[in-house]
């Protein structure tokens, strides 16, 4: 753990109400959006993460900082988030998260690209992409439209894209706090980016 | 593929490489296979570019900000949690 982790640990233990006011800004959000990858309605996932920061107040003492306090936070989210969602019964295809769907998703529909006879140049860009207009970029259209792309994404694949991305974790981070192998983690977030990439073109190609 | 022959890459296998090539997953092989098509292709600079745009932009997007009921509600719980 970090220093800065330690001492904000120090700080919650000891009760205080700005240190821990702190964490919720920091995290609610990705928690939030954690608890969404099992329980899809916006107050179900509100009310686990409710139940996450009593669990982790709970646990604080006995929390021995083996992993840092962010991921342990997030595991009790994703445990708690998992139990909810078996108990309303709701099939939740766990296997989604662990294993992303076997179906290939290409990045780029194949038609943008020459067959594989082609004589000259098989795979090679039919369809070019072009470069995007840089006044553009950050307009706020154009975020509003990266914002519904990721809202579109799969659960597995928006919770991830959403931590690395947005919220700028590592891939380790990642990984960790839902128990994602690198390959997966990996494959979601390709998956993930080429296809928001791809409303982006669409966007911008209009 | 045989070691003997390495075969080039097409545009349409990049761009499925293109998040282990931004991770620093790719094998040194394949890096440079990777990097050897890119050298070439206009194209492919170009949609290399588009993603690391989309990242960069999905940074700038704001987390929604915490329901002011929501806050207040965990402040009682934490104070709770520090009464025991």
């Amino acid at each position: 753990m970090s220093t800065v982790e330690l001492r904000e640990l120090d700080a919650l233990r000891s009760g205080d109400e700005e240190a821990f006011m702190a964490l919720v800004r920091r995290h609610q959000a990705a928690m939030i959006r954690v608890a969404q990858i099992y329980v899809s309605r916006r107050d179900v996932a509100e009310e686990v993460v409710q139940e996450a920061w009593l669990g982790a107040f709970r646990g604080l003492e006995r929390f021995e900082g083996r992993s840092s306090f962010k991921t342990w936070l997030f595991r009790i989210v994703a445990n708690l988030a998992k139990t909810r969602a078996v108990r309303e019964a709701r099939t939740i295809p766990f296997s989604a998260l662990r294993t992303p769907e076997s179906v290939p998703e290409p990045a780029v529909e194949p038609e943008r690209f020459r067959s594989w006879d082609d004589p000259r140049w098989p795979g090679h860009w039919a369809s070019k992409p072009t470069e995007w207009p840089e006044h553009r970029l950050l307009q706020s259209e154009s975020l509003a439209h990266i914002d519904d792309a990721i809202a579109a994404l799969p659960d597995s694949q928006r919770a991830v894209i959403t931590l690395r991305d947005v919220e700028g974790w590592s891939a380790e981070e990642v990984c960790n706090a839902l128990e994602l192998s690198e390959t997966n983690q990996r494959v979601l977030l390709h998956r993930a980016r080429s296809k928001v990439r791809g409303a982006l073109e669409r966007y911008f190609d209009e | 593929m045989s070691e003997s022959t390495v075969e080039a890459l097409s545009c349409q296998e990049l761009v499925e490489l293109v998040t282990a090539y931004l991770e620093g997953a790719l094998s040194a092989e394949e890096h440079a296979r990777f990097e050897e098509h890119l050298s070439g292709c206009g194209p492919c600079q170009v949609y290399l570019e588009q993603m690391r745009t989309t990242i960069r932009l999905a940074g700038r997007l704001t987390v929604d900000a915490i329901r002011p009921e929501a806050e207040q509600e965990l402040l009682e719980t934490f104070r709770s949690w520090k009464r025991r």
